[in-house]
């Protein structure tokens, strides 16, 4: 009996680990080798929605993660965040997508998030705020090469690093430190969108 | 009365030692790592000690033999298949074929795997890999001690070995079992990390002040809190020095488990 037990615990462990393995995209292309979108997390959005980031693709994605409680640089990146889309030419708006990821997720509720776009002026639908649990924020980060740490019950110290993605989700330039010319990061954008039909 | 105490007695010992056989299973090839504090070179503010938690951890790094079962239930993570977000082009790149490790050594560490690969390999064993800090934890123990690392003979054994190449191609289990009961935490491979983009250096460690201050925030607060830990600066800086895609001969990877309440 016990055996039997455990050949079951065991073959649906297999099965756990296969189905992920031998899920085919539904979009009729598909995701290439680099993309993003060969990640399968969930996250949920500032209006308490659950989404899929394979949802984003089709649009070009200007990415940033940051936490809301930040009192240092990350005011100084969601600055830069709303200064890029500034820039971006209104034939190109509704090609591009702004997304801001919470390395928080214990702070950073959805509703938190809703609050820090209004007192931040990002309430436009170009705007996504993302969060998910601890572990897919880690492997999103790894993703990004963006690194982070924990240092205290509120802070965190972490790159700053706003990432553009294309169509398909492949990493086409990233944006490194504060203060540095967003110039290219905004030029990226427009090639990439310019890509979109 | 009394003999009667002392059968209750037995009664007792035997219902607890019942109880602790059913609760206290650790899996094959697995030890306990009991819980305790100490201060990491990198990573706290203030030089405060990190708390780790009582956790499983694998005695042995995965091996080539390990890693070749996991490939064969698990086709999308095979040489030819894998996608480039999840490992570079060096992914097991001494393998013969997708379910071959040629000429490498079955009961060594599988190594060129990357951070996802390594990450997913845990994940299908019901295991995680050990997060930085409880791997530094476990690092800093020798033969007799928890934390030897103010032992000169430790520390001159561990960089030692840092100069000497090719040892992934040893056996696992060759090197010191350590307080714990685990072996090659040093001398064999480097591991990977849950959170291994976690560290930042600064200071003349990699790039000027000024120039880390802007591309880290907070990174005024994170700093080293004992410089003579040079061994430890080296995995440190190593691990700053890489991507979750990348792959090396000389980086592979155990498992670690939460003990279930």
């Amino acid at each position: 009996m016990k055996k039997i037990i455990l050949f079951v615990i065991a073959s649906l462990l297999l099965i756990g680990c296969n189905a992920k393995e031998e899920k085919q995209d539904i979009k009729d292309k598909p995701i290439t080798d680099l993309s993003i979108y060969n990640l399968p997390e969930k996250w949920t959005n500032q209006d308490g929605k659950d989404i899929e980031l394979k949802e984003l693709r089709g649009k070009v994605l200007v990415m940033v993660m940051i936490y809301t409680s930040c009192k240092a640089a990350c005011p100084r990146l969601v600055a830069d965040m709303r200064n890029i889309e500034a820039k971006i030419p209104e034939e190109y708006k509704d090609k591009v997508q702004l997304v801001l990821v919470s390395i928080d997720p214990t702070v950073d509720t959805p509703k938190r998030l809703k609050d820090f776009s209004i007192e931040n002026k990002m309430t436009g639908n170009q705007w996504v705020f993302l969060r998910s649990n601890e572990e897919n924020t880690r492997e999103f980060a790894a993703v990004l090469a963006v690194n982070y740490k924990k240092i205290s019950p509120i802070d965190f110290s972490h790159s700053n690093i706003i990432s553009v993605f294309n169509a398909e989700g492949e990493l086409t330039f990233q944006q490194e430190g504060l203060g540095v010319s967003y110039d290219k990061t905004v030029s990226k954008i427009k090639e990439e969108a310019a890509k979109i039909e | 009365m009394e003999a009667q105490f002392i059968k209750r007695f037995h009664y007792c010992l035997i219902l607890l030692s019942w109880v602790s056989i059913c609760f206290s299973q650790v899996p094959e090839d697995m030890v306990t790592i009991g819980a305790g504090s100490y201060v990491p070179l990198y990573g706290t503010s203030d030089k405060k000690p990190v708390y780790i938690k009582s956790f499983l951890l694998d005695v042995y790094p995965v091996t080539n033999q390990e890693y070749l079962e996991f490939l064969k239930k698990n086709p999308n993570y095979r040489k030819s298949k894998i996608k480039r977000l999840f490992a570079n082009t060096t992914y097991l790149s001494e393998w013969s074929g997708d379910l071959s490790f040629g000429q490498l050594n079955a009961t060594a560490p599988v190594t060129n795997v990357s951070w996802f690969t390594a990450k997913e390999y845990c994940e299908c064993q019901g295991k995680r890999l050990a997060t930085l800090d409880e791997w530094e934890y476990v690092a800093m123990a020798d033969e007799k001690r928890k934390d030897a690392r103010s032992r000169e003979e430790f520390n001159k054994y561990i960089l030692s070995w840092y100069e000497k190449n090719k040892t992934y191609n040893n056996s696992v289990g060759k090197t010191f079992k350590n307080y714990w009961g685990v072996y090659d935490m040093h001398g064999l491979v480097w591991e990977w990390t849950f959170d291994f983009n976690s560290i930042f250096l600064s200071g003349e460690s990699r790039k000027d002040k000024d120039t880390d201050k802007d591309l880290f925030c907070g990174s005024g607060s994170v700093n080293a809190t004992d410089l003579m830990n040079y061994a430890a600066f080296m995995r440190y800086a190593f691990r700053a020095s890489i991507k979750a895609n990348y792959t090396t001969k000389n980086l592979g990877f155990r498992c670690a488990k939460d003990i279930a309440n």
